[in-house]
Protein backbone atom coordinates (compact mmCIF):
# COMPACT_ATOMS: atom_id res chain seq x y z
CA UNK A 1 0.00 0.00 0.00
CA UNK A 2 3.12 2.36 0.83
CA UNK A 3 3.87 2.84 -3.03
CA UNK A 4 0.41 3.88 -3.72
CA UNK A 5 0.34 6.60 -0.94
CA UNK A 6 3.41 7.96 -2.55
CA UNK A 7 1.66 8.21 -5.84
CA UNK A 8 -1.78 9.37 -4.11
CA UNK A 9 0.83 12.01 -2.76
CA UNK A 10 2.07 12.77 -6.12
CA UNK A 11 -1.26 13.20 -7.53
CA UNK A 12 -1.68 15.97 -5.08
CA UNK A 13 0.99 17.73 -5.96
CA UNK A 14 0.43 17.94 -9.93
CA UNK A 15 -3.06 19.29 -8.45
CA UNK A 16 -1.47 21.96 -6.73
CA UNK A 17 0.40 22.26 -10.12
CA UNK A 18 -2.42 23.14 -11.59
CA UNK A 19 -4.33 24.98 -9.24
CA UNK A 20 -1.49 27.43 -9.28
CA UNK A 21 -1.61 27.64 -12.61
CA UNK A 22 -4.95 28.79 -12.65
CA UNK A 23 -3.91 31.42 -10.20
CA UNK A 24 -1.85 32.60 -12.71
CA UNK A 25 -4.28 32.48 -15.64
CA UNK A 26 -5.87 35.91 -17.80
CA UNK A 27 -9.10 34.80 -18.38
CA UNK A 28 -8.92 34.86 -22.01
CA UNK A 29 -9.48 32.37 -24.60
CA UNK A 30 -5.63 32.80 -25.65
CA UNK A 31 -4.48 31.90 -22.37
CA UNK A 32 -6.91 28.84 -21.41
CA UNK A 33 -6.00 27.23 -24.56
CA UNK A 34 -2.78 28.23 -25.63
CA UNK A 35 -1.32 29.83 -22.30
CA UNK A 36 -1.02 32.35 -23.90
CA UNK A 37 1.75 31.68 -26.29
CA UNK A 38 4.14 32.23 -23.78
CA UNK A 39 6.51 28.98 -23.27
CA UNK A 40 10.03 29.13 -23.16
CA UNK A 41 12.44 26.93 -24.14
CA UNK A 42 13.00 24.41 -21.67
CA UNK A 43 9.22 24.46 -20.55
CA UNK A 44 8.36 23.73 -24.36
CA UNK A 45 10.67 20.54 -25.09
CA UNK A 46 9.65 19.38 -21.94
CA UNK A 47 6.21 19.79 -22.64
CA UNK A 48 6.04 18.85 -26.35
CA UNK A 49 8.07 15.36 -24.92
CA UNK A 50 5.92 15.02 -21.82
CA UNK A 51 2.79 15.02 -24.56
CA UNK A 52 4.48 12.62 -27.03
CA UNK A 53 5.07 9.91 -23.86
CA UNK A 54 2.28 7.90 -23.47
CA UNK A 55 1.33 4.53 -21.42
CA UNK A 56 0.66 3.02 -24.48
CA UNK A 57 4.50 4.13 -25.55
CA UNK A 58 6.10 3.30 -21.97
CA UNK A 59 4.54 0.62 -20.98
CA UNK A 60 3.53 -0.90 -24.38
CA UNK A 61 7.91 -0.57 -25.57
CA UNK A 62 8.55 -3.14 -22.65
CA UNK A 63 5.71 -5.39 -23.19
CA UNK A 64 6.74 -5.59 -26.81
CA UNK A 65 10.37 -5.94 -26.60
CA UNK A 66 9.48 -8.55 -23.80
CA UNK A 67 7.96 -10.43 -26.98
CA UNK A 68 10.56 -9.51 -29.10
CA UNK A 69 13.59 -8.37 -28.33
CA UNK A 70 15.93 -5.32 -28.29
CA UNK A 71 15.20 -4.33 -32.39
CA UNK A 72 11.77 -2.59 -30.37
CA UNK A 73 14.36 0.36 -29.47
CA UNK A 74 14.82 0.78 -33.60
CA UNK A 75 11.51 -0.12 -34.50
CA UNK A 76 9.66 2.35 -32.24
CA UNK A 77 12.58 4.59 -30.59
CA UNK A 78 15.55 5.50 -33.09
CA UNK A 79 13.20 6.29 -36.23
CA UNK A 80 10.95 8.72 -33.86
CA UNK A 81 14.24 10.26 -32.70
CA UNK A 82 14.81 11.35 -36.56
CA UNK A 83 11.59 11.60 -37.89
CA UNK A 84 9.66 13.55 -34.68
CA UNK A 85 11.99 16.40 -34.54
CA UNK A 86 12.37 16.67 -38.55
CA UNK A 87 8.58 17.13 -38.54
CA UNK A 88 8.47 19.79 -35.55
CA UNK A 89 11.64 21.42 -37.22
CA UNK A 90 9.27 21.43 -40.74
CA UNK A 91 6.13 21.57 -39.79
CA UNK A 92 5.74 22.70 -36.00
CA UNK A 93 7.83 26.36 -36.44
CA UNK A 94 5.32 27.06 -39.59
CA UNK A 95 2.14 25.94 -38.09
CA UNK A 96 3.03 28.00 -35.17
CA UNK A 97 4.37 31.26 -37.72
CA UNK A 98 0.94 30.80 -39.24
CA UNK A 99 -0.97 30.60 -35.43
CA UNK A 100 0.34 33.87 -34.50
CA UNK A 101 0.15 35.28 -37.76
CA UNK A 102 -3.59 34.46 -38.25
CA UNK A 103 -4.95 33.91 -34.37
CA UNK A 104 -4.90 30.22 -35.08
CA UNK A 105 -5.73 27.93 -31.68
CA UNK A 106 -6.45 24.39 -34.00
CA UNK A 107 -4.87 22.69 -37.17
CA UNK A 108 -8.48 22.71 -38.58
CA UNK A 109 -9.13 26.83 -38.23
CA UNK A 110 -6.04 26.59 -40.66
CA UNK A 111 -7.42 24.12 -42.87
CA UNK A 112 -10.78 25.50 -43.47
CA UNK A 113 -9.28 29.10 -45.06
CA UNK A 114 -6.32 27.29 -46.05
CA UNK A 115 -8.65 25.42 -48.76
CA UNK A 116 -11.85 27.77 -48.06
CA UNK A 117 -13.76 24.95 -47.58
CA UNK A 118 -15.77 24.43 -44.05
CA UNK A 119 -16.49 21.14 -44.86
CA UNK A 120 -12.74 19.89 -45.47
CA UNK A 121 -11.88 21.17 -42.06
CA UNK A 122 -15.19 19.30 -40.39
CA UNK A 123 -14.18 16.01 -41.66
CA UNK A 124 -10.57 16.10 -40.13
CA UNK A 125 -11.91 17.75 -37.09
CA UNK A 126 -14.19 14.67 -37.11
CA UNK A 127 -11.66 11.69 -37.91
CA UNK A 128 -8.95 13.61 -35.97
CA UNK A 129 -11.36 13.74 -32.93
CA UNK A 130 -12.49 9.93 -33.03
CA UNK A 131 -8.60 8.74 -33.38
CA UNK A 132 -7.86 10.69 -30.26
CA UNK A 133 -10.93 9.46 -27.87
CA UNK A 134 -9.27 5.28 -27.46
CA UNK A 135 -5.62 7.28 -26.00
CA UNK A 136 -7.49 8.99 -23.43
CA UNK A 137 -9.44 6.04 -22.55
CA UNK A 138 -6.64 3.54 -22.50
CA UNK A 139 -4.99 6.43 -20.12
CA UNK A 140 -7.59 5.82 -17.38
CA UNK A 141 -7.25 2.32 -17.93
CA UNK A 142 -3.38 2.47 -17.27
CA UNK A 143 -3.69 4.77 -14.21
CA UNK A 144 -6.29 2.31 -12.95
CA UNK A 145 -4.36 -0.51 -13.72
CA UNK A 146 -1.38 0.84 -12.02
CA UNK A 147 -2.83 2.13 -8.82
CA UNK A 148 -4.11 -1.41 -8.49
CA UNK A 149 -0.41 -3.18 -8.93
CA UNK A 150 1.13 -0.91 -6.76
CA UNK A 151 -1.57 -1.01 -3.93
CA UNK A 152 -1.09 -4.14 -4.11
CA UNK A 153 -4.91 -4.89 -5.11
CA UNK A 154 -6.27 -2.39 -2.31
CA UNK A 155 -7.11 0.32 -4.58
CA UNK A 156 -9.40 -1.37 -6.98
CA UNK A 157 -9.40 -0.66 -11.03
CA UNK A 158 -12.61 1.31 -10.61
CA UNK A 159 -11.23 3.20 -7.51
CA UNK A 160 -7.62 4.04 -9.27
CA UNK A 161 -9.23 4.82 -12.61
CA UNK A 162 -11.78 7.79 -11.20
CA UNK A 163 -8.56 9.16 -8.92
CA UNK A 164 -6.72 9.56 -12.64
CA UNK A 165 -9.73 10.80 -14.55
CA UNK A 166 -10.82 13.56 -11.33
CA UNK A 167 -7.05 14.60 -11.01
CA UNK A 168 -6.60 15.34 -14.72
CA UNK A 169 -9.98 16.76 -14.86
CA UNK A 170 -9.40 18.82 -12.01
CA UNK A 171 -6.42 20.54 -13.32
CA UNK A 172 -6.83 20.44 -16.87
CA UNK A 173 -10.45 22.50 -16.06
CA UNK A 174 -8.39 24.91 -13.82
CA UNK A 175 -5.02 25.12 -15.09
CA UNK A 176 -5.95 24.95 -18.88
CA UNK A 177 -3.23 24.80 -21.39
CA UNK A 178 -0.44 26.13 -18.55
CA UNK A 179 -1.27 23.68 -16.06
CA UNK A 180 -1.32 21.07 -18.84
CA UNK A 181 2.12 22.08 -19.75
CA UNK A 182 3.54 22.88 -16.19
CA UNK A 183 2.51 19.37 -15.23
CA UNK A 184 3.45 17.59 -18.43
CA UNK A 185 6.95 18.99 -17.56
CA UNK A 186 7.51 18.18 -14.31
CA UNK A 187 6.08 14.94 -15.32
CA UNK A 188 9.17 14.48 -17.91
CA UNK A 189 11.77 15.73 -15.01
CA UNK A 190 10.38 13.34 -13.20
CA UNK A 191 10.44 10.33 -15.21
CA UNK A 192 13.69 11.07 -16.92
CA UNK A 193 15.41 11.46 -13.07
CA UNK A 194 13.65 7.76 -11.80
CA UNK A 195 13.52 5.93 -14.79
CA UNK A 196 17.77 6.00 -14.54
CA UNK A 197 17.52 5.78 -10.73
CA UNK A 198 14.65 2.49 -11.54
CA UNK A 199 17.02 0.98 -14.17
CA UNK A 200 20.30 1.08 -11.59
CA UNK A 201 18.40 -0.06 -8.73
CA UNK A 202 16.85 -3.00 -10.48
CA UNK A 203 20.41 -4.12 -11.99
CA UNK A 204 22.10 -3.69 -8.73
CA UNK A 205 19.35 -6.33 -7.09
CA UNK A 206 19.14 -8.95 -10.19
CA UNK A 207 23.26 -9.18 -9.60
CA UNK A 208 23.96 -6.74 -12.63
CA UNK A 209 22.48 -6.67 -15.75
CA UNK A 210 25.44 -7.60 -17.58
CA UNK A 211 24.93 -11.52 -15.51
CA UNK A 212 21.38 -11.40 -16.84
CA UNK A 213 22.08 -10.21 -20.80
CA UNK A 214 24.73 -12.76 -20.70
CA UNK A 215 22.50 -15.62 -19.83
CA UNK A 216 19.80 -14.37 -22.11
CA UNK A 217 22.89 -14.44 -24.75
CA UNK A 218 23.78 -18.15 -23.98
CA UNK A 219 20.16 -19.50 -24.07
CA UNK A 220 19.62 -21.32 -27.01
CA UNK A 221 15.48 -19.83 -26.68
CA UNK A 222 15.56 -16.60 -25.44
CA UNK A 223 18.87 -15.30 -27.67
CA UNK A 224 16.95 -14.17 -30.26
CA UNK A 225 16.16 -11.49 -27.94
CA UNK A 226 19.10 -9.87 -28.73
CA UNK A 227 18.76 -9.72 -32.18
CA UNK A 228 16.23 -8.57 -34.68
CA UNK A 229 15.03 -11.82 -35.77
CA UNK A 230 11.61 -11.36 -34.34
CA UNK A 231 11.18 -8.49 -36.53
CA UNK A 232 11.27 -8.81 -40.38
CA UNK A 233 13.04 -5.98 -41.75
CA UNK A 234 9.80 -5.15 -44.45
CA UNK A 235 8.42 -4.15 -40.70
CA UNK A 236 11.31 -2.21 -39.66
CA UNK A 237 11.46 -0.64 -42.61
CA UNK A 238 7.87 0.76 -42.51
CA UNK A 239 7.26 1.08 -39.48
CA UNK A 240 9.46 4.17 -39.92
CA UNK A 241 6.38 6.02 -41.67
CA UNK A 242 4.40 5.63 -37.81
CA UNK A 243 6.60 8.98 -36.51
CA UNK A 244 4.89 11.22 -39.43
CA UNK A 245 1.63 10.64 -37.48
CA UNK A 246 3.69 13.53 -34.56
CA UNK A 247 2.50 16.63 -36.26
CA UNK A 248 -1.18 15.26 -37.46
CA UNK A 249 -1.83 14.46 -33.66
CA UNK A 250 -4.24 17.91 -32.61
CA UNK A 251 -2.45 17.57 -29.31
CA UNK A 252 1.03 17.67 -30.55
CA UNK A 253 -0.05 20.64 -33.51
CA UNK A 254 -1.69 22.65 -30.55
CA UNK A 255 1.26 22.04 -28.24
CA UNK A 256 3.48 24.07 -31.41
CA UNK A 257 1.18 27.07 -31.03
CA UNK A 258 1.90 27.56 -27.04
CA UNK A 259 5.77 28.35 -27.90
CA UNK A 260 6.59 31.68 -27.00
CA UNK A 261 9.36 32.91 -29.82
CA UNK A 262 9.84 29.97 -32.76
CA UNK A 263 13.64 30.12 -31.76
CA UNK A 264 12.15 27.80 -28.38
CA UNK A 265 11.88 25.42 -31.02
CA UNK A 266 15.61 24.87 -31.82
CA UNK A 267 16.26 23.52 -28.24
CA UNK A 268 13.21 20.85 -28.58
CA UNK A 269 14.61 19.40 -31.80
CA UNK A 270 18.02 19.14 -31.07
CA UNK A 271 17.08 17.44 -27.84
CA UNK A 272 14.19 15.02 -28.57
CA UNK A 273 16.49 12.40 -29.64
CA UNK A 274 18.31 12.14 -26.69
CA UNK A 275 15.56 12.08 -24.49
CA UNK A 276 13.48 9.58 -26.53
CA UNK A 277 16.93 7.65 -26.02
CA UNK A 278 16.84 7.99 -22.08
CA UNK A 279 13.40 6.91 -21.66
CA UNK A 280 13.34 4.50 -24.51
CA UNK A 281 16.85 2.62 -23.62
CA UNK A 282 15.43 1.75 -20.19
CA UNK A 283 12.28 0.92 -20.99
CA UNK A 284 13.24 -1.75 -23.60
CA UNK A 285 16.21 -3.07 -21.95
CA UNK A 286 13.77 -4.05 -18.63
CA UNK A 287 11.57 -5.24 -21.34
CA UNK A 288 13.96 -7.93 -22.12
CA UNK A 289 15.55 -8.31 -18.72
CA UNK A 290 11.82 -9.00 -17.53
CA UNK A 291 11.66 -12.04 -20.44
CA UNK A 292 14.21 -13.56 -18.67
CA UNK A 293 12.51 -12.50 -14.83
CA UNK A 294 8.91 -13.50 -15.88
CA UNK A 295 9.15 -15.92 -18.48
CA UNK A 296 6.07 -17.00 -20.52
CA UNK A 297 3.82 -14.67 -20.50
CA UNK A 298 1.57 -13.45 -23.23
CA UNK A 299 0.69 -10.73 -25.55
CA UNK A 300 -0.58 -8.01 -23.79
CA UNK A 301 0.27 -9.52 -20.24
CA UNK A 302 3.50 -8.21 -20.78
CA UNK A 303 2.66 -4.61 -20.91
CA UNK A 304 2.82 -4.44 -16.77
CA UNK A 305 6.89 -6.02 -16.86
CA UNK A 306 7.70 -2.60 -15.53
CA UNK A 307 5.77 -2.34 -12.83
CA UNK A 308 6.48 -6.18 -11.86
CA UNK A 309 9.99 -5.58 -11.77
CA UNK A 310 9.71 -2.13 -9.40
CA UNK A 311 7.96 -3.78 -6.86
CA UNK A 312 9.61 -6.88 -6.94
CA UNK A 313 12.98 -5.11 -7.48
CA UNK A 314 13.67 -2.14 -5.43
CA UNK A 315 12.38 -0.71 -1.90
CA UNK A 316 8.67 0.01 -1.21
CA UNK A 317 8.89 3.98 -1.09
CA UNK A 318 11.73 3.89 -4.03
CA UNK A 319 9.05 1.87 -5.99
CA UNK A 320 6.30 4.29 -4.84
CA UNK A 321 7.80 6.91 -6.71
CA UNK A 322 8.97 5.48 -9.42
CA UNK A 323 4.84 3.75 -9.63
CA UNK A 324 4.26 7.82 -9.35
CA UNK A 325 6.94 8.63 -12.78
CA UNK A 326 5.24 5.56 -14.69
CA UNK A 327 2.04 7.71 -13.62
CA UNK A 328 3.40 10.51 -14.94
CA UNK A 329 3.58 8.82 -18.13
CA UNK A 330 -0.36 6.97 -18.38
CA UNK A 331 -1.59 10.84 -17.25
CA UNK A 332 -0.46 12.47 -20.79
CA UNK A 333 -4.31 12.01 -21.21
CA UNK A 334 -4.56 15.50 -19.97
CA UNK A 335 -2.44 17.01 -23.42
CA UNK A 336 -5.19 15.19 -25.37
CA UNK A 337 -8.22 16.10 -23.35
CA UNK A 338 -6.91 19.97 -23.68
CA UNK A 339 -6.63 19.20 -27.13
CA UNK A 340 -9.77 17.74 -27.83
CA UNK A 341 -11.49 20.92 -25.35
CA UNK A 342 -9.60 23.11 -27.71
CA UNK A 343 -11.22 22.24 -30.94
CA UNK A 344 -14.68 21.41 -29.56
CA UNK A 345 -14.85 25.15 -28.27
CA UNK A 346 -12.95 27.05 -31.39
CA UNK A 347 -13.69 24.55 -34.28
CA UNK A 348 -17.54 24.32 -33.44
CA UNK A 349 -18.59 26.79 -30.67
CA UNK A 350 -16.27 29.68 -32.00
CA UNK A 351 -17.12 28.54 -35.70
CA UNK A 352 -20.01 28.47 -35.59
CA UNK A 353 -20.88 31.74 -34.11
CA UNK A 354 -20.81 30.75 -30.11
CA UNK A 355 -18.24 32.96 -29.12
CA UNK A 356 -19.97 36.04 -31.14
CA UNK A 357 -23.43 35.47 -29.43
CA UNK A 358 -21.82 34.98 -26.10
CA UNK A 359 -18.77 36.46 -25.78
CA UNK A 360 -14.90 35.19 -24.88
CA UNK A 361 -15.50 33.99 -21.78
CA UNK A 362 -18.68 31.75 -22.28
CA UNK A 363 -16.28 29.92 -24.98
CA UNK A 364 -13.35 29.30 -22.07
CA UNK A 365 -16.37 27.90 -19.91
CA UNK A 366 -17.77 25.84 -22.69
CA UNK A 367 -13.92 24.50 -22.89
CA UNK A 368 -14.03 23.68 -19.23
CA UNK A 369 -17.47 21.96 -19.87
CA UNK A 370 -15.61 19.97 -22.85
CA UNK A 371 -12.70 19.03 -20.21
CA UNK A 372 -15.50 17.28 -17.63
CA UNK A 373 -17.70 15.74 -20.50
CA UNK A 374 -14.38 14.07 -22.33
CA UNK A 375 -12.81 12.73 -18.80
CA UNK A 376 -15.94 11.24 -17.67
CA UNK A 377 -17.25 9.49 -21.29
CA UNK A 378 -13.72 8.73 -21.35
CA UNK A 379 -13.31 7.09 -17.26
CA UNK A 380 -17.18 5.09 -17.97
CA UNK A 381 -15.71 3.63 -21.03
CA UNK A 382 -12.79 2.50 -19.52
CA UNK A 383 -15.65 1.00 -16.77
CA UNK A 384 -17.46 -0.62 -19.24
CA UNK A 385 -14.94 -1.70 -21.63
CA UNK A 386 -12.52 -3.11 -19.09
CA UNK A 387 -12.35 -6.73 -20.38
CA UNK A 388 -11.49 -4.74 -23.94
CA UNK A 389 -8.44 -3.15 -23.63
CA UNK A 390 -7.05 -5.04 -26.83
CA UNK A 391 -9.77 -3.18 -28.75
CA UNK A 392 -8.44 0.21 -27.56
CA UNK A 393 -4.52 -1.04 -27.85
CA UNK A 394 -5.87 -1.97 -31.82
CA UNK A 395 -7.79 1.27 -32.51
CA UNK A 396 -4.17 3.47 -30.99
CA UNK A 397 -2.30 1.15 -33.14
CA UNK A 398 -4.48 2.26 -36.07
CA UNK A 399 -4.72 5.72 -35.30
CA UNK A 400 -0.62 5.74 -35.10
CA UNK A 401 -1.13 4.67 -39.22
CA UNK A 402 -4.45 7.01 -39.45
CA UNK A 403 -2.35 10.11 -38.30
CA UNK A 404 0.30 9.17 -39.99
CA UNK A 405 -1.39 8.83 -43.50
CA UNK A 406 -2.92 12.63 -43.35
CA UNK A 407 0.78 13.58 -43.07
CA UNK A 408 1.00 14.40 -47.04
CA UNK A 409 -2.39 16.38 -46.26
CA UNK A 410 -0.43 18.91 -43.84
CA UNK A 411 2.78 18.76 -46.17
CA UNK A 412 0.19 19.86 -49.04
CA UNK A 413 -1.24 22.75 -47.10
CA UNK A 414 2.02 24.14 -45.99
CA UNK A 415 4.54 23.67 -48.70
CA UNK A 416 2.68 22.83 -52.14
CA UNK A 417 0.68 25.60 -53.13
CA UNK A 418 -1.47 24.40 -55.72
CA UNK A 419 -2.89 21.45 -53.27
CA UNK A 420 -6.64 22.51 -52.72
CA UNK A 421 -9.50 21.20 -51.05
CA UNK A 422 -10.44 18.49 -53.20
CA UNK A 423 -6.88 16.66 -53.40
CA UNK A 424 -7.02 16.66 -49.25
CA UNK A 425 -10.57 15.72 -49.48
CA UNK A 426 -9.62 12.53 -51.50
CA UNK A 427 -6.33 11.76 -49.04
CA UNK A 428 -8.77 12.15 -46.02
CA UNK A 429 -11.18 9.83 -47.47
CA UNK A 430 -8.57 7.37 -48.98
CA UNK A 431 -7.45 7.22 -44.69
CA UNK A 432 -10.84 6.43 -43.65
CA UNK A 433 -11.07 3.59 -45.91
CA UNK A 434 -7.91 2.37 -45.71
CA UNK A 435 -8.15 2.35 -41.59
CA UNK A 436 -11.85 0.49 -41.91
CA UNK A 437 -10.54 -2.31 -44.49
CA UNK A 438 -7.35 -2.40 -41.81
CA UNK A 439 -9.71 -3.16 -39.21
CA UNK A 440 -11.86 -5.34 -40.52
CA UNK A 441 -8.84 -7.68 -42.22
CA UNK A 442 -7.23 -7.64 -38.78
CA UNK A 443 -10.76 -9.08 -36.86
CA UNK A 444 -11.25 -11.40 -40.04
CA UNK A 445 -7.50 -13.01 -39.61
CA UNK A 446 -7.49 -12.86 -35.63
CA UNK A 447 -8.57 -16.42 -35.43
CA UNK A 448 -5.08 -17.37 -37.57
CA UNK A 449 -2.70 -15.23 -36.18
CA UNK A 450 0.00 -17.06 -35.34
CA UNK A 451 2.08 -17.05 -32.15
CA UNK A 452 4.93 -14.75 -31.84
CA UNK A 453 8.25 -16.59 -33.43
CA UNK A 454 6.27 -18.33 -35.86
CA UNK A 455 6.27 -16.86 -39.44
CA UNK A 456 3.42 -14.79 -40.67
CA UNK A 457 0.56 -16.58 -42.45
CA UNK A 458 -1.37 -16.09 -45.54
CA UNK A 459 -4.95 -13.97 -44.98
CA UNK A 460 -6.66 -15.65 -48.09
CA UNK A 461 -4.90 -18.36 -49.84
CA UNK A 462 -5.78 -17.57 -53.23
CA UNK A 463 -4.21 -14.00 -52.74
CA UNK A 464 -0.50 -15.53 -51.80
CA UNK A 465 1.53 -13.86 -49.50
CA UNK A 466 -0.21 -10.27 -50.25
CA UNK A 467 -2.43 -9.51 -47.14
CA UNK A 468 -0.17 -11.86 -44.52
CA UNK A 469 -1.21 -11.72 -40.66
CA UNK A 470 1.20 -11.69 -38.11
CA UNK A 471 1.29 -12.14 -34.65
CA UNK A 472 -0.13 -8.93 -34.07
CA UNK A 473 -0.50 -7.40 -37.59
CA UNK A 474 -2.06 -7.55 -40.83
CA UNK A 475 1.24 -6.60 -43.72
CA UNK A 476 0.96 -6.19 -46.83
CA UNK A 477 3.71 -8.37 -48.89
CA UNK A 478 5.37 -8.28 -45.08
CA UNK A 479 4.87 -4.15 -45.13
CA UNK A 480 3.30 -2.75 -42.73
CA UNK A 481 0.24 -0.93 -44.24
CA UNK A 482 1.08 2.77 -42.93
CA UNK A 483 3.37 3.17 -45.78
CA UNK A 484 0.74 2.25 -48.55
CA UNK A 485 -1.46 4.49 -46.68
CA UNK A 486 1.20 7.32 -46.51
CA UNK A 487 1.96 7.17 -50.23
CA UNK A 488 -1.36 6.56 -51.24
CA UNK A 489 -2.27 9.46 -49.04
CA UNK A 490 0.22 11.94 -50.76
CA UNK A 491 -0.84 10.25 -54.59
CA UNK A 492 -4.32 11.31 -53.92
CA UNK A 493 -3.28 14.77 -52.64
CA UNK A 494 -1.36 15.44 -55.76
CA UNK A 495 -3.57 13.82 -58.43
CA UNK A 496 -6.53 15.02 -57.43
CA UNK A 497 -5.37 18.71 -56.77
CA UNK A 498 -3.54 18.85 -60.39
CA UNK A 499 -7.17 17.51 -61.71
CA UNK A 500 -9.24 20.18 -60.16
CA UNK A 501 -9.07 23.86 -59.77
CA UNK A 502 -6.47 25.71 -57.68
CA UNK A 503 -6.97 27.53 -54.78
CA UNK A 504 -7.56 31.41 -55.28
CA UNK A 505 -5.01 34.48 -55.65
CA UNK A 506 -5.62 35.57 -52.30
CA UNK A 507 -5.14 32.46 -50.83
CA UNK A 508 -1.89 31.92 -51.93
CA UNK A 509 -1.26 35.36 -51.47
CA UNK A 510 -2.24 34.79 -47.65
CA UNK A 511 -0.42 31.48 -47.22
CA UNK A 512 2.59 32.23 -49.92
CA UNK A 513 3.93 35.44 -49.63
CA UNK A 514 6.11 36.80 -51.99
CA UNK A 515 9.85 36.86 -50.06
CA UNK A 516 9.11 40.88 -50.36
CA UNK A 517 6.40 41.04 -49.08
CA UNK A 518 7.57 38.09 -46.04
CA UNK B 1 17.72 26.15 -53.73
CA UNK B 2 21.08 26.77 -51.93
CA UNK B 3 23.86 24.28 -51.95
CA UNK B 4 23.97 23.96 -48.04
CA UNK B 5 20.23 23.26 -48.64
CA UNK B 6 20.85 20.47 -50.93
CA UNK B 7 23.97 18.78 -49.08
CA UNK B 8 22.07 18.73 -45.70
CA UNK B 9 19.05 17.32 -47.72
CA UNK B 10 21.12 14.13 -49.34
CA UNK B 11 23.06 14.21 -45.61
CA UNK B 12 18.85 13.67 -43.75
CA UNK B 13 18.35 10.90 -46.78
CA UNK B 14 21.69 9.32 -45.55
CA UNK B 15 21.04 9.44 -42.13
CA UNK B 16 17.74 8.02 -42.57
CA UNK B 17 19.11 5.26 -44.72
CA UNK B 18 21.70 4.07 -42.28
CA UNK B 19 18.47 3.65 -39.94
CA UNK B 20 18.04 0.13 -42.02
CA UNK B 21 21.41 -1.87 -40.60
CA UNK B 22 20.56 -5.07 -42.06
CA UNK B 23 23.98 -6.20 -41.35
CA UNK B 24 23.17 -6.24 -37.47
CA UNK B 25 19.86 -8.54 -37.75
CA UNK B 26 20.71 -11.88 -36.46
CA UNK B 27 24.36 -10.62 -34.32
CA UNK B 28 23.50 -10.66 -30.54
CA UNK B 29 27.22 -10.55 -29.49
CA UNK B 30 29.65 -9.27 -28.94
CA UNK B 31 28.28 -7.49 -25.96
CA UNK B 32 29.29 -4.39 -25.47
CA UNK B 33 30.27 -3.82 -21.55
CA UNK B 34 28.88 -6.99 -21.08
CA UNK B 35 25.29 -5.83 -21.59
CA UNK B 36 24.81 -4.08 -24.78
CA UNK B 37 23.90 -6.43 -27.90
CA UNK B 38 25.60 -4.81 -31.91
CA UNK B 39 21.48 -4.33 -32.62
CA UNK B 40 21.48 -1.81 -29.49
CA UNK B 41 24.41 -0.22 -29.28
CA UNK B 42 24.11 0.93 -33.05
CA UNK B 43 20.71 2.37 -32.41
CA UNK B 44 22.37 4.27 -29.63
CA UNK B 45 24.18 5.41 -31.84
CA UNK B 46 22.08 6.02 -34.03
CA UNK B 47 19.73 8.36 -31.64
CA UNK B 48 23.15 10.36 -30.80
CA UNK B 49 23.44 11.04 -34.90
CA UNK B 50 20.37 12.09 -35.29
CA UNK B 51 20.66 14.64 -32.39
CA UNK B 52 23.54 15.65 -34.26
CA UNK B 53 21.70 16.25 -38.06
CA UNK B 54 19.29 18.63 -36.15
CA UNK B 55 21.47 20.23 -34.50
CA UNK B 56 23.15 21.00 -38.19
CA UNK B 57 19.87 21.86 -39.71
CA UNK B 58 18.96 24.14 -36.96
CA UNK B 59 22.40 25.69 -37.79
CA UNK B 60 22.51 26.21 -40.91
CA UNK B 61 18.78 25.39 -42.35
CA UNK B 62 16.81 27.48 -40.08
CA UNK B 63 13.89 28.60 -41.67
CA UNK B 64 13.85 32.27 -42.55
CA UNK B 65 11.07 35.05 -41.97
CA UNK B 66 8.64 32.73 -39.78
CA UNK B 67 9.08 35.45 -36.28
CA UNK B 68 9.33 38.89 -38.45
CA UNK B 69 5.55 39.38 -37.97
CA UNK B 70 5.98 41.54 -34.67
CA UNK B 71 2.09 42.44 -34.63
CA UNK B 72 -0.26 40.73 -32.05
CA UNK B 73 -2.34 37.67 -33.08
CA UNK B 74 -5.31 38.08 -34.92
CA UNK B 75 -8.39 36.12 -34.25
CA UNK B 76 -10.08 34.65 -37.09
CA UNK B 77 -13.75 35.54 -37.39
CA UNK B 78 -16.68 33.11 -36.81
CA UNK B 79 -18.68 31.88 -39.62
CA UNK B 80 -21.52 33.87 -39.12
CA UNK B 81 -19.78 36.95 -37.53
CA UNK B 82 -21.82 40.03 -39.05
Amino acid sequence: MIPAIVVFIYLAIVLYVGLFAFRKSTGSKEDFFLASRSLGPWVFLLTVFGTNMTAFAILGSSGLAYQRGIGVYGLMASSSGLIIPLTIFLIGTRLWALGKRHGYMTQVQYFRDRWECDGVGTLIFAVTSLMMIPYIVIGMMGGGHTLEELSGGLVPYWLGGAVVAIVVMAYVFFGGMRGVAWVNALQTVLFLAFGAIAFYLISRNLGGFDRIIGEIAASPKDSALLTRQRISPQEFFSYAFIPLSAMMFPHMAIMCLTAEKVTSFKRTVVWYPICILLIWLPSVFLGIVAAHQYPGLKMGESDDVILRLLVGNTDIIVAGILGAAIMACVMATDSQIMALSTMFSQDVFAHYGGTKRYGESMQVWMGRAFVVVIAVISYILALILEGQKSIFDLAIRFGFSGFAALAPVMLGALFWRRSNKWGALAAVLWVVACMAVMWWLQSYSNAMAPKPGQPPVPIFQELGALFLRTPSNVTIHGYMPVMFMCIGSAVWMFVVSLLTKGPSTATIEKFFPKKSNA
Amino acid sequence: MKTKHIVLSVWVAIVFALHQDIWNWTKGTPLLFGMLPPGLTYHLGYSVLAAVTMALLVKYAWPAGLDDDKQEPKTPPDKDAP
